[in-house]
């Protein structure tokens, strides 16, 4: 039998709970979304994103590791999102699980959020092998990073301003569209047709990887309290913005594997679900005879396997973190701040 | 009966446990929100007294009202506490925790609750047991007012050290403001929690919540809109 890991993600604004077995695989996973309690403050508000946590958190636990057919102390350790993230929601998922993790007498592993997320696609049925290069893009990140093990990341590059799916929900936003706006912008989007507005593409040549999208989110502005702005263009509009988004993310995606020599892309995050910044980037990799893997699409958003997962990756490789010890978080936390899990002394 | 006890709504923690009529208490100092000495705390006191987390009959952690973040952390590790050990769960509201330091058989609790306001309940002792008058509010200072049906209250908590004079002003003869200084114990906590849970009042952890009280914390797009706000 494997070892048997018992993931928690609180980081914003879903709850995830699963349970990974290291031979089995995903065992169970749920995620409770807070999509609708945030909708009608237009954005996530964080002190109801905590409440909501904690008064979910517990009874989730219970159901997920009912649903993997197994009981409390069976499990074998414990991982939960440190960080980064909302600090409040954050606290809620560390408190319980170091609290659940020193009743349960087992090892309790603080994991990166964006970990979690760029080791994902592992858990798909045809997973990429180290080393690669991970897009994360999503609403709070978009990084382009080395990954050539657990706990080995190289920052490439990564927005000096708006995160992508931030630029997707503002952009919604000035436009009109509800919340959650970007996938409201891709659904209106893919009713219009490209080209009529000329939006930039911001830092498309830089010479570097990092990217900028708060220029493109201004540039909609513009058009939209131009003269001459109709509401019937929406859908054209929203076709240009996507696809200026989507020329940048695909470009330096590019341009990451060819400085790097890899031929493998791994792209996760929420605004990793996007139809066609997938193609796009299928398309362009083909061209060149490289890969592309997406984490399978219940994964793209935030949920607890991908934590149960990167846990276990940690927990097989090293010592995990002792429970009962400090209930800290990391609300900023460099991605590239990570180690390797130290091997165990005499196998290394 | 052996109750283990967790006091976080404030910057002054606490941690007890109830071993039937002895009760061990330990401050934690110095940390905003306690998050990180907590346990290794919690851990400590049990070894100190021999007892192991699955011997206890129950968990007990100050629900509040106070500092939201703390009691998440109190809720939080009770929860996960009583989770793993199987145990039963017990909130109990700080305000009443804070009437057990009263003298005389009414008592009215105020605290600061910050953005001008103060959380309030009044406590009537019958056999030194609590009894809640009324509801617990927050409320502006300037509406505070007595309950109307007896006087002698005995001013406990922050509020009055705050708002000690528009209180003093509310509250009028019937009000003596005895103490402001007043902090939440874990002791009184876990010491009311006993009582409930003797008589089978302890719940799963997973029904547990924190007593927020103060329950309008933003504006929807809608109440931003009719204030004259961007949306």
């Amino acid at each position: 039998m494997g070892k048997r890991v018992l993931g928690i993600e609180t980081s914003c604004d879903e709850t995830g709970v699963a349970v990974y077995d290291t031979e089995a695989g995903l065992l169970a996973h749920t995620v409770h979304s807070q999509i609708d309690l945030h909708a009608a403050y237009g954005g996530v508000v964080p002190e109801l994103a905590s409440r909501d946590h904690i008064r979910l958190l517990p009874a989730l636990v219970r159901q997920t590791v009912r649903a993997a057919d197994c009981r409390l102390d069976q499990i074998d350790a414990i991982g939960y999102t440190a960080g980064p993230g909302l600090a409040g929601a954050l606290l809620v998922g560390a408190g319980f699980a170091e609290s659940l993790g020193m009743s349960l007498d087992v090892p309790v592993l603080p994991i990166h959020h964006l970990e979690g997320h760029l080791l994902s696609p592992l858990l798909s049925a045809d997973p990429p092998k180290f080393p690669f290069v991970a897009l994360l893009v999503s609403g709070g990140h978009t990084q382009l990073m080395s990954v050539s093990g657990v706990g080995e990341y190289v920052l490439l590059g990564e927005t000096l301003d708006d995160a992508a799916g931030e630029a997707f929900d503002k952009t919604a936003k000035l436009m009109g569209l509800g919340y959650p706006g970007g996938p409201q912008l891709a659904a209106l989007a893919s009713e219009g047709k490209p080209g009529r507005f000329k939006l930039p593409r911001p830092m498309l040549r830089s010479g570097d990887l990092d990217f900028s999208f708060s220029g493109l989110k201004t540039a909609v502005l513009n058009v939209v309290n131009g003269v001459g702005w109709k509401a019937d263009d929406a859908a054209d509009l929203a076709a240009d913005f996507q696809e200026a988004a989507v020329d940048v993310l695909v470009a330096k995606s590019l341009a990451a594997l060819e400085a790097s020599g890899l031929s493998q892309l791994v792209v996760a995050g929420g605004v990793g679900a996007n139809r066609r910044l997938r193609a796009q980037l299928d398309r362009a990799a083909k061209r060149k005879g490289w890969r592309v893997f997406y984490p399978e699409p219940e994964l793209c958003t935030d949920n607890g396997a991908m934590i149960a997962f990167a846990a276990a990756l940690r927990f097989e490789r090293g010592p995990g973190g002792s429970p009962g010890g400090a209930v800290s978080v990391r609300p900023r936390w460099p991605l590239a701040d990570l180690r390797p899990p130290v091997e165990p002394a005499g196998t290394a | 009966m052996r109750i283990l006890a967790i006091e976080t709504s404030s910057e002054h923690a606490s941690i007890a446990l109830i071993c039937n009529d002895e009760i061990t208490e330990r401050t934690l100092e110095g940390h905003a929100n306690h998050s990180e000495k907590l346990l290794p705390s919690v851990r400590e006191l049990l070894a100190d007294s021999a007892i192991g987390l699955h011997q206890l009959d129950g968990i007990a952690f100050g629900a509040g009202p106070g500092a939201f973040t703390g009691l998440r952390l109190a809720c939080a590790a009770a929860q996960g506490l009583a989770m793993g050990a199987g145990l039963g769960v017990v909130g109990v509201c700080s305000l009443e925790a804070l009437s057990l330091q009263g003298e005389g058989d009414a008592v009215l609790v105020a605290t600061d609750a910050r953005m001008g306001e103060i959380y309030t309940a009044a406590y009537e002792m019958l056999d030194g047991a609590p009894a809640l008058c009324g509801a617990i509010a927050c409320i502006p200072p300037q509406e505070f007012e007595l309950p109307p049906h007896r006087r002698g209250w005995f001013g406990v908590g922050s509020a009055f050290l705050v708002h000690r004079e528009t209180l003093a002003e509310r509250g009028g003869t019937g009000l003596q403001i005895g103490l402001p200084y007043a902090r939440v114990r874990a002791s009184d906590i876990g010491r009311l929690a006993a009582v409930r849970v003797a008589h089978g009042a302890a719940i799963q952890p997973e029904h547990a919540a924190p007593l927020y009280v103060r329950n309008k914390v933003a504006l929807t797009t809608e109440e931003r809109r009719e204030r004259g706000g961007r949306a």
